[in-house]
């Protein structure tokens, strides 16, 4: 009885905020929706390892310390940013480069979007972050959950958590950062440019060497990011052989699945209170915002700029569908385009766009990493 | 909140170098993509 009574009393309040952002989690994957596959194991894990004296979390008991199953899995499956990796497996199976290969043209607009990192990076390093964690901030605008953990992992940044938390909400938060943003920098006149679609099939030989490729030239340029894009492409390999379809369907559904499940519970490793909650976590969120604004800006002012010299204009908000948040901020922006012409379909130009984030935002990881590593 | 000028000052270079590389990088992909593209007759 009288431990009972102890366990209660060393409640803290900063506990108690935990439990609540861990409810809200909850509350934005079940009501809202937003990435629940995530934020959910993220806000329940939120909660467990804040209860006091949580055995999930490594402990102290009478001087011998026991080792609690969120550090070990983090151990086992976030430090040596082994989880991130098998996600990309499952990621890279899912995507159909195919809209890419016939317009890979669209790939420059995948470039342009990564902007926002490197204009956040400088931001961070304005407000006082050291280099290390404003490229970990930075990287939230790939936009690209894996992508963000893997560098804020390898940089062993002291703000991992936030910098999730930030990087999955962000992106579930798409439909609501991107249109405003490109209403303010498009006229409704570019907004309504049409885009015909030509795309034609691609052969099946192209599809399979496209990963292979891709693998060697990251490889070789960022040889620190080629685990990330070596798996990413190796799913996507699984995905097009062909004769591998259990595999691919294994990797886009259980492998993909089962990871994204434990990631998020073992996340939580870095959201305990003493660790969370602190100014700086409301810096990396506001950081994390300005990271995904600014991709936006990137990627529709170099449509823009491109518009000054090609006869086929192009509609620029597919500038916008450069970050790698697939296949959100395609269906964002297809939507939008027929909110102002219900007869302009940007569907195609959109996936092609938003697919070469996905290859874009690995690469600027990888320079990331051979800028600070 | 500490505001640090001489370091935002030492990332601006890395501005310039990480959004060229990309850059770089994304016109060589492109490249390998036209080609494969070519030599398969992919692209009809």
């Amino acid at each position: 009885m009288e431990a009972i009574y102890e366990n209660i009393f060393s409640i803290e309040w900063q506990q108690v905020v935990m439990w609540i952002i861990g409810g809200i989690l909850i509350y934005l994957a079940i009501r809202r929706q937003m990435e629940p596959t995530l934020l959910l194991p993220m806000g329940f894990g939120a909660i467990l390892v804040n209860l006091p004296l949580s055995g999930a979390v490594t402990q102290v008991y009478d001087g011998v310390a026991e080792v609690g199953v969120i550090d070990l899995l983090f151990d086992a499956g976030i430090a040596n940013e082994l989880f991130p990796l098998l996600l990309f497996i499952g990621i890279g199976a899912m995507i159909d480069f195919g809209p890419l290969l016939t317009n890979p043209k669209l790939m420059l607009f995948g470039a342009a979007a990564q902007f926002g990192i490197f204009f956040t990076l400088s931001l961070a390093a304005l407000v006082g972050f050291d280099l290390k964690d404003a490229a970990s901030i930075a990287i939230i605008g790939a936009a690209d959950g894996p992508t963000s953990i893997f560098v804020a992992n390898f940089f062993q940044s002291n703000y991992l958590g936030p910098i999730i938390v930030a990087a999955y909400s962000y992106m579930a938060l798409v439909p609501i950062v991107q249109p405003p943003v490109i209403r303010l920098i498009t006229t409704r006149q570019e907004r309504r440019i049409r885009m015909a679609y030509t795309g034609g099939q691609v052969s099946k030989l192209s599809r399979i060497l496209f990963p292979i490729l891709v693998t060697m030239i990251a490889g070789i340029v960022s040889p620190r990011s080629v685990a990330l894009i070596g798996f990413l492409m190796f799913g996507n390999l699984l995905r097009e052989c062909g004769v591998l379809n259990s595999l691919s369907e294994a990797a886009q559904n259980m492998l993909a699945n089962l990871v994204t499940l434990l990631l998020g519970l073992t996340v939580a490793a870095r959201m305990q209170a003493d660790a969370f909650l602190n100014p700086g976590t409301l810096l990396v969120l506001g950081l994390g915002l300005v990271a995904f604004v600014f991709d936006t800006v990137g990627g529709v002012l170099f449509a823009k700029v491109l518009n000054l010299f090609l006869k086929e204009k192009i509609n620029p908000m597919i500038g916008a569908c450069g970050i790698s948040a697939f296949p959100m901020s395609a269906r964002v922006i297809h939507k939008m385009g027929l909110q102002e012409d219900n007869q302009n379909f940007l569907l195609m130009h959109a996936v092609g766009a938003n697919v070469s984030g996905q290859i874009a935002s690995v690469i600027a990881g990888g320079m990331i990493l051979n800028f600070f590593g | 909140m500490e505001w640090n000028v001489s370091r935002f000052l030492e990332t601006l270079p890395y501005m310039l170098k990480g959004m060229v590389g990309i850059f770089a990088v994304t016109l060589v992909i492109i490249a390998m993509i036209w080609l494969i593209n070519r030599l398969t007759g992919g692209k009809q």
